[in-house]
């Protein structure tokens, strides 16, 4: 009796993840989406004016949307190269003695909050390329520092999965390469990374998801201008951006497609979790 | 001997590549010690008695009430999802058959969970927990904010845990006679508890970083949750504070000091995990 009571009440609990997904997916749609048929889908998406509070207001996210992709894409520019060199490195240029408080520094490097992130962003990157790049306008608050920042932080995300992609790779790749007369850098790079490319472009694609998600550490380097950017030394708004800046005084139709913006952004991580969860099977030793 | 032959083969490109391989991994841990050195040197001098007054007003700014709603927001959030976790974790390994179409819902369900930005948790905690529930800006709405966005972690963690015990254990428990639920509890959860609380201790480390999904569910007022309605006082935890300091601008000192217990709290959390971990690797 007790061990049916019980097999019950582990099953239940199991079914709350899957409760979760659907009441986050029914609340979100139910209250975002009326809101993207009033305004009209191509008005909402493709729309580049962002007036809420105008007496005449437009509801074009167009801006931020480009915002996350350019912000996302020079996180992946910094970080990845850096990323996957790092765990190269760790994988196979790291002497022994060193290696354990290397890996707990890539941990601590994912355990730091991102406010903390953010306020370092703000007291340093950002003051640091607007003495840098006065002469081309740069504020400071710009895409390049919310990407500088970006890429610093997906890096222990990139480096943890591939480190372990590279590892999963067999010895024998490496000894043939090398018994074949290549460098330990050639055996490396002609041979075991490319053996391990979907894991570490599951790690990318974790990043890219880190990135576009990130709230906090972006709304404080990155100027929060809702325009299309001119360069990278322009400010501008994300999607989360835009939820946080403005969720603070919307109301009505305003509010309502802040959590439609948040829609945009969920159907985005959609997207990336369906591409990473397609890579980690073909490659089931990443992540 | 293996050096000896590869420096025979030097070629300029993998100079070029060892060059670039560890001058990338000079990059990524400069800047995780730069970061840390800069916040330390510059918020240490800011760590005043005054910053730990048990009131918070804006002329003292003390951090200390909003340490101690992290600490509520903790553990609040850490009896709803541990539980949940472990338990999920318990029906995938020991109860569930192996390939059924559930299991592989509740998992897909769980990487999906593990993929949403803390903002859209935000989101929702604000149209569920906050408006449709009627618990308004509190610290329950932020703690089961936090609890449904730490349970894939605490899933995945308890899982690998469970999976490392050796089946050995179950099938000398069941040889002694013991039901399955006896064999859970006593065998196989017990061996596993180390590599639980290694993902619980990475859990705790996501609430206190935590701080899009709480602006609006847990709300930003500094001041302890007490009273017999304590669960329904809005709060303000350390990572909220430190965002609201520093985008006002005027206390940008104390933000720096912020940022250091927060630092110092990470640190701990983090050692406490690898502790926590060690263990594991003992019991095998």
């Amino acid at each position: 009796m007790k061990e049916k009571i019980m097999h019950g009440v582990f099953a239940l609990a199991a079914l709350t993840s899957i409760f979760a997904v659907v009441l986050i997916c029914v609340f979100l749609f139910a209250s975002g989406v009326p809101a993207m048929q009033e305004v009209g889908f191509l008005k909402f998406l493709g729309g580049t004016g962002w007036k809420p509070t105008a007496s005449n207001p437009e509801f074009g996210i167009f801006p931020m949307i480009i915002g996350s992709i350019y912000v996302t894409a020079g996180a992946i520019i910094i970080g990845v190269p850096i990323g996957v060199l790092t765990a190269v490195f760790m994988a196979f240029y790291c002497p022994k003695k060193i290696y354990r408080p290397l890996k707990s520094a890539t941990e601590l490097l994912a355990g730091i909050p991102s406010v903390v992130y953010g306020f370092f962003g703000l007291v340093v990157i950002v003051p640091f390329l607007r003495d840098l790049f006065r002469d081309y306008g740069c504020k400071g608050q710009s895409i390049l520092a919310a990407s500088i920042l970006l890429g610093l932080m997906i890096l222990p995300t990139i480096i943890g999965v591939s480190e372990s992609a590279l590892r999963a790779v067999p010895q024998s790749y490496y000894e043939g390469a090398t018994a074949l007369g290549a460098t330990h850098e050639e055996a490396i790079f002609r041979t075991v990374l490319p053996a391990a490319k979907s894991g570490v472009l599951a790690g990318v694609i974790l990043g890219i998801g880190r990135a576009i998600g990130e709230t906090m550490a972006v709304i404080m380097v990155v100027g929060n201008q809702p325009r299309v950017p001119g360069s990278i030394f322009d400010g501008v708004r994300t999607l989360t951006g835009n939820i946080v800046m403005d969720m603070a005084y919307a109301e009505g139709l305003h509010r309502e497609v802040l959590i439609a913006t948040g829609v945009v952004l969920f159907v985005f991580i959609l997207i990336i979790n369906i591409s990473f969860s397609i890579l980690k099977r073909r490659d089931p030793n990443a992540g | 001997m293996q050096a000896e032959i590869k420096s025979n083969r030097k070629r300029p490109l993998s100079v070029i590549l060892k060059i670039l391989v560890i001058a990338a991994a000079c990059v990524t841990f400069a800047a995780l010690i730069f970061l840390i050195v800069y916040i330390l040197i510059n918020g240490i001098p800011y760590l005043k008695p005054s910053l730990f007054a048990l009131e918070y007003n804006s002329e003292n700014v003390s951090m200390f009430p909003a340490i101690i709603n992290t600490l509520q927001m903790t553990v609040l959030a850490l009896i709803i999802a541990v539980p949940l976790g472990v338990f999920t974790a318990v029906y995938l390994v020991e109860y569930a058959k192996k390939g059924s179409k559930l299991v592989e819902v509740i998992r897909m369900t769980a990487e999906t969970l593990s993929g949403i930005p803390s903002i859209v948790y935000g989101l929702f905690g604000m149209l569920f927990f906050v408006q449709r529930l009627h618990m308004g800006l509190s610290l329950i709405s932020g703690a089961l904010t936090v609890a449904i966005m730490i349970l894939p972690l605490v899933i995945r963690t308890t899982e690998e845990a469970l999976i490392s015990v050796p089946q050995m254990y179950r099938e000398a428990s069941f040889g002694l006679g013991a039901g399955r639920l006896r064999t859970v509890f006593r065998a196989v959860l017990p061996s596993a508890v180390p590599g639980i609380l290694a993902g619980v201790i990475l859990a705790i480390g996501r609430i206190v970083g935590e701080t899009a999904a709480l602006i609006y569910t847990a709300g930003t007022v500094a001041e302890i949750a007490v009273g017999k309605d304590f669960l329904l006082d809005s709060t303000r935890t350390l990572a909220v504070h430190m965002y609201i300091l520093s985008s006002e601008g005027f206390h940008t000192g104390e933000a720096y000091a912020t940022g250091v217990v927060l630092l110092i709290m990470v640190f701990a959390i983090n050692a406490l995990s690898n502790i926590a971990a060690k263990k594991i690797g003992v019991n095998k």
